[in-house]
């Protein structure tokens, strides 16, 4: 469904997407996930057609990415990371206003964006002027809009920020019905949750694509060495500490607790007696890939 | 076909539910006209004028020496009848005639009174009040002057009529209103476009439709056409405030000022909408607004009449649309002429228009930069 061949794009001389190649299957939910400013958004508004790549090529649904990015817009659903329907429209104007752009018959609009209300969970409020929908009503309005054309692939960046937990999961729902009704999606996102729900994972780091994987393969195979969970009162100032010791590869925190990665299991022993508390054994997170990716990548730059 | 309409759709029920929209279109003219309606007058200098010297005689020649001397008439165009002369006027490229009758030098020679017929065109009060003075004082300074020559002679050598046509009564407000009119219009037109896609831009939702199929010719038209209903309300409500307020009289045709109008209108929406493909945002899309209109009002003829201006001045004026739909409107409203007489103008704003759009067209790309 999409394929790129060393996609870049560089503002001036800031290189935002740097040479990133990768493929995406029809049905697949695929997730892009990376830290702010990594060129997550610049690539999906390069794969979109709205952004000119610097170099590399795409094809997406057949089409090249340069030369036929109008044909491409006929046939792909956009969710911008900034809210972008009109405020001084009804919910159901601006369904209407965009089955209009993508040349939906008359007779078949009613139904559609009936189906789109439903989708969305905004019946009865079909009359509501979208600036005054909460976040999470607005977001699926947004998916509305940009799904009523039934697209083949779907795009959507961040859809969920901003966003209270439930309507995040009513949102994700939605999404895995499309996927399973077929339609190709590529989805930004700073939530594990969701990333464990993706059926393949990019994870880019300053413009560069740095893993790209299912969900399972990431936790079991990037991370070498073993990882232990650490619950210590002066957790957050023992980091430095720590990464000094020989047998440590690497520590952060999460939350109340420290990640540390040893070198091998029988280093646990070693990192008991240094800081007083019993470490435990655990499975690493995809978060902890992440960052393991992320402080991974900043090394091998620098 | 299809698309224009959703965005046609679109634009209506956001300007219907936009107060401030509604409110300059029925507030500004009212303003405006009540604001300008009574404007300032100023000297004129260097009034286009046409000869018809049926005399050809050394009197005629100094007479009309006379008159060029003294700074306020450009005596550019020989006419060659009474006819052509009532043309020039007609059509606005003279403002003033001067008919010198076959028996003047001889008349002059006999010591009888010899007239000079001086046309003007009254319907711009301000060069006609000057040149209707002026030609008065040129009058009695030359009868003064024979009279110095002849002490013998009885009667006042020349006797110079003047007769003021469109506007007897150099009434201000019937050649201020119909220009108002058109700075309104313009006014109008170029700002409310010129934020017609620079906010959507700023919004974020032009990103969203740079997604969707839309061609950009559809995106240009279906912004500019809501605008062309909102113009021609707007004239209406002008034209009524002129009417009742200020009782102008419409001379020409209404059908005929109406359809002509709608090429000012298009060429004012181009050049909005250009205004707004070019801006980065608001603020810059207003500031550019101001830019293109200050100059069309202080040169277009509206403030100062054009003959008074520096010829590159005139020069520049001839790439401001309201300085075609003034000799427009003047000329149907004030002069009760017709199409036929009105070719030019036209012509030139429907070249805006469609430059202007065109441009746009081609200019507005389904890209970020
Ligand atoms: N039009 C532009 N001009 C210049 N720099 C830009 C432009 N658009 C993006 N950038 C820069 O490119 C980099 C990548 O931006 P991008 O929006 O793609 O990041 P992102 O991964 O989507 O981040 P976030 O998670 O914050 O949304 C950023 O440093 C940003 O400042
Ligand atoms: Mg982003």
């Amino acid at each position: 469904m999409i394929t790129t061949r060393a996609l870049t794009k560089s503002f001036g001389s800031f290189t935002a997407v740097n040479k990133i190649s990768l493929e995406i299957r029809q049905g697949e939910i695929y997730g892009f996930l990376g830290p702010n400013g990594s060129g997550k958004s610049t690539t999906i508004r390069m794969l979109c057609g709205i952004l000119e790549p610097t170099s590399g090529s795409g094809v997406v649904l057949g089409y090249d990415l340069i030369r036929e990015a109008e044909k491409i817009k006929r046939k792909i659903g956009y969710m911008s990371q900034k809210f972008s329907l009109y405020d001084d429209l009804t919910v159901y104007e601006n369904l209407d206003f965009y089955a209009g752009l993508y040349g939906i018959a008359y007779r078949e609009r009613k139904k559609r964006i009936g189906e789109m209300i439903e989708m969305a969970l905004l019946k009865g409020r079909q009359n509501e002027l979208a600036a005054n929908l909460s976040s999470g009503w607005k977001q699926r309005l947004a998916l509305g809009c940009a799904i009523i054309s039934r697209p083949a692939i779907l795009f959507l960046d961040e859809p969920t920020s901003g966003v209270s937990p439930t309507a995040r999961r009513a949102f994700f729902k939605i999404i895995q019905q499309l996927a399973h009704e077929n339609t190709t999606i590529m989805v930004t996102t700073h939530f594990m949750d969701e990333a464990e729900r993706c059926y393949r994972i990019a994870f880019i780091s300053e413009g560069s694509l740095i893993a790209d994987d299912t969900p399972e393969n990431l936790k079991n195979e990037v991370i070498k060495g073993v990882l232990a969970e650490v619950v210590h009162p002066d957790g957050l100032f023992m980091i430095d500490d720590l990464e000094k010791l020989p047998y440590v590869k690497e520590c952060s925190n999460h939350g109340p607790a420290l990640h540390v990665l040893l070198e091998s299991p029988e280093a646990v022993k070693a990192l008991n007696d240094y800081t007083g508390v019993e470490a435990k054994i655990i499975r690493p997170s995809l978060e902890d890939v992440f960052v393991y990716l992320a402080k991974k990548h900043r090394r091998r730059v620098s | 076909m299809g698309r224009i309409l959703a965005i046609l759709k679109k634009e209506f029920l956001q300007m219907g539910r936009d107060r401030l929209t509604l409110g300059m279109v029925f507030a500004l003219p009212l303003f405006q006209l009540l604001l300008f309606g009574y404007a300032i007058q100023t000297e004129v200098k260097h009034i286009p004028t046409a000869v018809f010297d049926q005399s050809l005689s050394a009197e005629s020649r100094d007479m009309l020496e006379a008159f060029s001397a003294s700074g306020y008439f450009d005596v550019y165009h020989a006419a060659a009848g009474y006819t052509e002369i009532t043309h020039l006027i007609d059509s606005g490229r003279v403002k003033v005639g001067i008919i010198f009758p076959p028996d003047f030098s001889q008349r002059l020679k006999q010591g009888d009174t010899a007239a000079v017929q001086v046309l003007v065109d009254a319907s711009d009060s301000m060069s006609s009040n000057t040149a209707i003075a002026t030609a008065n004082a040129i009058g009695l300074l030359k009868s003064q002057q024979i009279f110095i020559q002849k002490t013998h002679q009885a009667g006042i050598p020349y006797d110079i009529r003047v007769r003021p046509w469109y506007n007897p009564d150099g009434i201000t407000a019937y050649y201020m209103v119909p220009a108002i009119l058109g700075i309104i219009v313009t006014m109008t037109m170029v700002m409310m476009t010129a934020a017609a896609i620079v906010r959507e831009r700023e919004r974020g939702t032009l990103e969203q439709l740079m997604v969707t199929p839309i061609k950009s010719y559809e995106l240009m038209l279906g912004k500019i056409i809501p605008y062309i209903g909102l113009g021609y309300l707007q004239i209406t409500v002008a034209l009524l405030v002129g009417a009742l307020i200020f009782q102008v009289p419409i001379r020409g045709s209404l059908l005929e000022l109406y359809g002509l109008t709608l090429f000012f209108i298009t060429a004012s929406l181009g050049i909005g909408i250009l205004i707004s493909n070019i801006a980065k945002n608001q603020m810059q899309a207003f500031q550019m607004s101001f830019f293109v209109l200050l100059p069309s009002i202080m040169l277009s003829g509206f403030l100062f009449p054009r003959e008074a201006m520096p010829l590159v001045i005139q020069y520049l004026s001839n790439i401001i649309p309201l300085t075609y739909y003034l000799v427009i409107i003047r000329g149907i409203v004030l002069k009760g002429i017709g199409f036929s007489y009105l070719v030019p103008q036209v012509v030139a704003l429907i070249i805006f228009s469609v430059v202007l759009i065109a441009w746009s067209i081609i200019k507005f790309k389904k890209k970020i930069v």
